[in-house]
């Protein structure tokens, strides 16, 4: 088997044993960036050079006897809403074209301790604002398994990298579903940790109080080690949580659900949601309860306003954090000729600068938190807000975890819904409850659907610091799929 | 809720510090209009006797010890500006401005 197609956990195996470098690694992963990524655009930036010096190091503390962790030497394909000392960090907007930040984001400090070798920044809805990545400034990515549509969104180079072998691991970012629908569409495995389990700070801000960094990988034990290796408690982030990593690798190794209680979530299901997807979500369903699991239907009323709450308060929280563009301290700045003032020269550089969307948002959130409207808008938000997290609280007190697809449709067709904001924003529909109320969630491949072939994905949803369920759970339906497709689902993709 | 008209939108802009054309606002008003009228529901289930939440963790006051902490050069911190005179961040003109 190629380098490229071996998961993580194997490469690492592989380095330590000695039987391959880390620069034999990087350099068959950068070659099939190479061979493949023009067709998939994944990648915004490539950093060949420093990728190969990375994994140089990795291989001379080898030598000198160090003692390195898991995942030392194996690539990883970053979101390029991390900052990076060493490579430009756009957030996928003309805004920031070119910028490059004096400091490096606590989750890429965290990839370079652990011996990571960072390849390059990956494609993403500008300012994570988006489900199908075709809001970046910089052109769409595609799905590896059909490449006239989504890879999902907002991190949809991180899964393309990730499901077309470019990497077999990568970051994204959770606000509203932007890692678990596109991992559910290229057939990956993505999770969004507790809210606060992973660090926040040198994430460029699009919600600050949902926004949540979390892992991609082709295997749901490869998600764990990355996981463990980003997360836990920041002295940099104030919304960070002062305990330990949940044991999520453990977890990931345990794959056991015998006695566990399982709850299909009662609302998410039926009318708009496609046959196919609910065809093998029922499966997942079935395959549950074979392996010992006591399924039950849990009804969390609430979860209906959800998505109405969310496109209140994710667009309340940008358009204060995205006020910092401004054109004076970094980044763009346009029509500055001597004879405008500051803030004529602000609007014009804001104009020239963000897309459709992100205007779009700024000028939503503007408009729910404006007064006269703050209370109908943003305060009824919040307060659906609080009985989000009373629904999960209740459910979780008669199971274990929750169930639902991932999303209700698979990979749409790139253009089917750029312009309609409404058709866009529901397919987070499933995935937004967790944003709001921190909980940890994470998806995995469920199959395909049978009008289209494409990849469905399962939602398991756990409590706050319940990460661990959601890798126990999501190895377990991956071992037992496995053994009935006979290997991964993405071997099912059609080879680039 | 009154629809959100080509006004309003132009108000918003100007709130939010974006210069948008003429066409722009004709569009952005419908498709806020649109959204508007979807999310508006929240308010069905927001009863008076709900608190709002404005965060998923009980968290208030966070602090770290007081310790001096190496941060950016000011070099550093300049590095990525459009325009830097003397030292400083050179800026458009700001006074003169309606008040």
């Amino acid at each position: 088997m190629s380098l490229t197609h071996r998961n993580a956990a194997e490469l690492g195996a592989l380095m330590a044993a000695g039987e391959v470098s880390a620069v034999e690694v990087a350099q068959a992963h950068l070659d099939r960036v190479a061979e493949v990524d023009s067709r998939v655009h994944a990648f915004l930036h490539v950093a060949a050079e420093s990728a190969l010096e990375q994994a140089r190091a990795v291989d001379a503390r080898r030598a000198a006897g160090e003692k390195l962790g898991p995942l030392a030497g194996v690539p990883i394909a970053h979101k390029d809403v991390f900052t990076t000392r060493d490579m430009p960090t756009t957030a996928g907007s003309k805004i920031l074209e070119g910028y490059r930040p004096p400091y490096d984001a606590t989750v890429t400090t965290r990839l370079r301790e652990a011996g990571l070798v960072i390849l390059g920044k990956t494609n993403l809805d500008e300012f994570a604002m988006g489900s199908s990545t075709e809001n970046s400034a910089y052109g769409p990515t595609r799905n590896p398994w059909d490449l006239d549509r989504v890879p999902g969104g907002s991190s949809g180079g991180s899964s393309a990298a990730v499901a077309s072998y470019q990497a077999p691991l990568s970051t994204g970012t959770d606000t509203g579903g932007s890692i678990r629908q596109p991992a559910a569409v290229t057939g990956i495995v993505g999770m969004k940790p507790t809210y606060g389990g992973s660090s926040r700070y040198g994430l460029i801000a699009f919600a600050s109080s949902l926004d949540t960094p979390g892992p991609f990988a082709r295997t749901v034990l490869d998600a764990a080690l990355l996981h463990e290796a980003f997360s836990g408690h920041d002295v940099m982030d104030t919304t960070s949580i002062h305990a330990e990593v949940p044991p999520v690798v453990e977890a990931a190794r345990q794959a056991d659900v015998a006695g566990l209680r399982v709850g299909v979530v009662r609302e998410f299901g039926g009318e708009g949601y496609q046959p196919g997807v609910t065809a093998r979500f029922q499966e997942a369903v079935e395959l549950l309860e074979s392996l010992g699991a006591k399924v039950t239907e849990v009804s969390c009323p609430s979860f209906t306003y959800a998505l109405p709450a969310y496109y209140l308060i994710a667009p309340s929280e940008c358009s204060s954090n995205l006020a910092r563009f401004d054109g004076m301290r970094y980044g763009l700045r346009v029509a500055d000729d001597g004879t405008r003032s500051a803030e004529e020269v602000m609007a014009l550089t804001r104009a020239a600068g963000f897309g459709a969307e992100v205007k779009r948002r700024i000028m939503l959130g503007t408009y729910a938190l404006s007064s006269g409207y703050y209370d109908a808008y943003y305060g009824s938000a919040q307060k659906v807000r609080t009985l989000i997290a009373r629904d999960f609280e209740a459910a979780f007190h008669q199971v274990d975890v929750l169930i639902s697809p991932t999303t209700p449709t698979t990979a749409f067709p790139i253009g089917e819904r750029a312009d309609d904001p409404m058709a866009m924003y529901l397919a987070d529909l499933c995935t937004i409850p967790a944003n709001l109320a921190g909980n940890a969630a994470i998806s995995v491949p469920c199959g395909r659907a049978d009008e289209d072939g494409l990849p469905v994905g399962l939602q398991i949803m756990a409590p706050v610091l319940g990460d661990d369920r959601c890798y126990r759970v999501g190895a377990a339906v991956e071992k037992a799929f496995e053994d009935r497709w006979g290997g991964p689902l993405l071997k099912e993709a059609p080879s680039l | 809720m009154s629809a959100i008209t080509r006004d309003e939108v132009a108000h918003l802009a100007r709130l939010s510090r974006l210069a948008l054309a003429d066409d722009e606002l004709e569009h952005y008003a419908t498709q806020l209009d649109d959204i508007i009228g979807a999310v508006a529901r929240v308010a069905e289930v927001a009863t008076d006797d709900i608190p709002p939440s404005s965060h998923a963790l009980p968290l208030t006051n966070v602090y770290r010890p007081d310790e001096v902490r190496p941060g950016l050069t000011p070099e550093q911190a300049l590095a990525a500006a459009p325009a830097v005179e003397d030292g400083r961040f050179r800026v458009p003109r700001i006074l003169g401005e309606e008040a």
